[in-house]
């Protein structure tokens, strides 16, 4: 995303040039505010007193400060271990996949390896179809994988779209940097460690945002296999969990206040402050990587 | 590549020199070449075949799972045991109402999102590439990412706040534009469902849809934007004559693509925002698939309507890849 090839207006604006130009800028600012303002008013709720929020009118700041809300849900023991294993899940599955999807990414890679069409098939192939959910779901009751953490790391232990993108990579570098660690006698796993995975460093940081995101944001896997196992829970499941109540109730939370500290958080304060809670990883990291996710979305995208 | 081919060439040499007996018995014949190369790559291989098993235990074997929907599964019975019913299970899909019901939410939904989709994402990418200022542009587009990459929990969460009906925003802003005289309960009203997700959608995808306007735009020549100033043209002329011309191929090419996803509707937000009242509409075939089988246990049709998805969507895709390559673009995969 380098530049763009902005016109370059020396010329003097006319006044439609004007009007548009406030028109645009306007818009960008009305744009900006309708993405913000729900995740302003959700952080401006989870900060204000509970019961004070029932009477309504919080926009864009609390009225009553307060931390409650953050400690009560930091309190419960269920919460403290989604976080947990929502940051187990995304560390780990991130890893394993990045590395794993590396290593085939290079073989495939090498041109003078026998197996390479077939491996480069086998796996492009299954971009194309998918077992659907129930033979998946029996699939996984047969590896004995319910209730079990690593349903969450095992089925995406590698991603083809990752191989792909990883090979290409591989693929533009300079040929001599291979040949000379092979000259070198090093080994093709050497080469691997040694050589490929620090030159590919910039595709793995897009690769591995996208896994870490994925894995962060899903909620399904643990809906499908682990709904009955309290203790593999994540925290976006928890926060899916009080989302259908409030569905279920109709409204978006209701009076009934829940005790346990001193003074009262209601369920509407509570889902305000797990969706603090489920996003800010993202919201603070994304801003500062945000060129690996837009080069990985124009390496994946289509050259018009 | 040349060297699989160089490979693949001597391969055939052998072959063709043995079969004229010309070439001693002592020369490696293919398959004893194979495994010979595949020994001396050992390496290569062990650092590939064991995800290559991997692939085949998660990836083919449940395709095994659709001989599922040719029989009355039951999940108790062993393979050897369950009855089979040839088509039956499609025949009852197809003449299910609610089966049509949730195909026309899935196509209904679907066709909202791709033309809501991409007639703001152009848009957004048109008027962004009008901004002169460019590091207010840059923050416009870093702030625009941002819903993207939230999960669809914490979107619908919002999106459910906002149209609640104590206090909701939407309400709010439209009761003081003296635009409905009382709060509307948009949630629980079927009709509204389609449109709440399609302006969800732009929502949470506009600013990254544009990000691959924004690439192709790059490619136009500046000297054609300063020719038309020259020529007179006004701002929308220029937008109309050099921009929206120098994007088309990417519009078409993605047009394609998503063409070939049109049963792809989603599943996460129809299934977080569907609740009683808005059934009707919210239903899509994913939310069919899982009810049927997780909720109903009626496993065989679930895998039916599953099949009939996958099938369609292949259909579909290569279909969108033979038009593209009619359309002389590039091909799509």
């Amino acid at each position: 995303m380098a530049k763009t090839n902005q016109p370059n207006y020396k010329i003097k604006l006319s006044v439609g040039d004007r009007a548009f130009d406030i028109a645009n800028y306007t818009f960008m600012i009305l744009l900006m505010i309708v993405t913000v303002y729900p995740f302003v008013n959700m952080l401006a709720v989870s900060l204000n007193d509970g019961m004070d929020s029932v009477k309504g009118g919080i926009h864009i700041w609390p009225r009553v400060l307060t931390w409650d809300n953050y400690e009560y849900v930091f309190k419960q023991a269920t919460i403290l271990h989604a976080t947990f294993i929502s940051i187990s899940r995304t560390v780990l599955g991130t890893l394993i996949s990045t590395f794993c999807s590396a290593m085939v990414a290079y073989t495939i890679s090498r041109p003078d390896f026998v197996l390479r069409k077939f491996v480069t098939l086998a796996f492009v192939l299954t971009m194309y179809f998918n077992g659907g959910l129930i033979p998946n779901f029996l699939l996984m009751r047969e590896l004995d994988l319910l209730g079990s953490f690593w349903v969450y790391i095992v089925p995406g232990i590698v991603g083809v779209f990752n191989i792909i993108v990883i090979r290409s990579f591989i693929e533009q570098l300079p040929d001599g940097i291979l040949e000379s660690a092979r000259i070198d006698g090093a080994g093709e796993f050497t080469t691997f460690m040694r050589v490929v995975l620090p030159l590919t460093m910039p595709v793995l940081a897009t690769t591995s945002l996208f896994t870490a995101v994925y894995h962060w944001n899903s909620w399904f896997d643990v809906f499908l296999y682990n709904s009955s196992h309290i203790e593999l829970s994540t925290l976006q499941y928890e926060l899916m969990k009080m989302l259908q109540n409030s569905n279920a109730t109709g409204t978006s939370g209701s009076m009934d206040g829940m005790g346990g500290t001193a003074s009262f958080v209601t369920p509407t304060s509570v889902r305000a402050t797990m969706t603090i809670v489920a996003s800010l990883p993202i919201i603070m990291v994304y801003p500062f990587l945000q060129r690996y996710f837009v080069k990985g979305m124009t390496l994946g995208g289509v050259k018009g | 590549m040349s060297g699989t081919e160089g490979a693949t060439a001597l391969l055939k040499n052998v072959e063709v020199e043995s079969s004229v007996g010309r070439v001693p018995p002592a020369r490696k014949t293919g398959l004893s070449l194979f495994l010979s190369r595949l020994v001396k790559q050992r390496t290569l291989v062990f650092m590939s075949v064991p995800f290559i098993l991997w692939l085949f235990l998660f990836k083919y074997v449940p395709l095994w799972g659709w001989t599922i929907a040719f029989q009355n599964f039951k999940p108790a019975k062993s393979f050897g045991e369950q009855q089979w019913v040839g088509w039956k299970q499609f025949e009852f899909m197809f003449a299910d109402d609610r089966f049509l019901q949730v195909m026309r939410n899935t196509l209904a939904m679907s066709l909202i999102n791709f033309v809501l989709g991409f007639a703001t994402a152009i848009t957004l990418a048109i008027l962004l590439n009008e901004l002169r200022a460019v590091a207010f542009k840059r923050f416009v587009q870093t702030i625009s990412y941002l819903p993207h990459f939230i999960s669809w929990v914490v979107a619908a969460t919002i999106i459910q706040t906002a149209l609640s009906t104590d206090g909701g925003i939407v309400n709010e802003v439209l009761l003081a534009l003296g635009l409905i005289q009382e709060p509307v309960l948009w949630l629980g009203v079927g009709k509204y469902f389609w449109g709440i997700m399609g302006v969800s959608e732009v929502w949470k995808n506009v600013g990254w849809n544009t990000i691959i306007y924004l690439a192709a735009l790059t490619t136009i020549d500046p000297s054609q934007y300063e020719a038309a100033e020259i020529d007179g043209a006004g701002r929308f002329q220029r937008i109309w004559h050099i921009t929206l011309p120098g994007i088309r191929p990417v519009i078409v090419i993605l047009m394609i693509i998503n063409l070939g996803q049109i049963l792809e509707t989603g599943f996460e937000p129809q299934y977080l925002l569907g609740n009683g009242p808005n059934l009707d509409y919210s239903e899509n075939l994913e939310i069919f698939i899982l009810k049927y089988g997780m909720n109903l246990g009626n496993y065989s049709l679930s895998v039916a309507a599953g099949i009939f998805k996958t099938i369609v969507s292949i259909v579909l895709l290569f279909g969108a890849n033979h038009l593209a390559k009619r359309m002389g673009q590039d091909r799509l995969f």
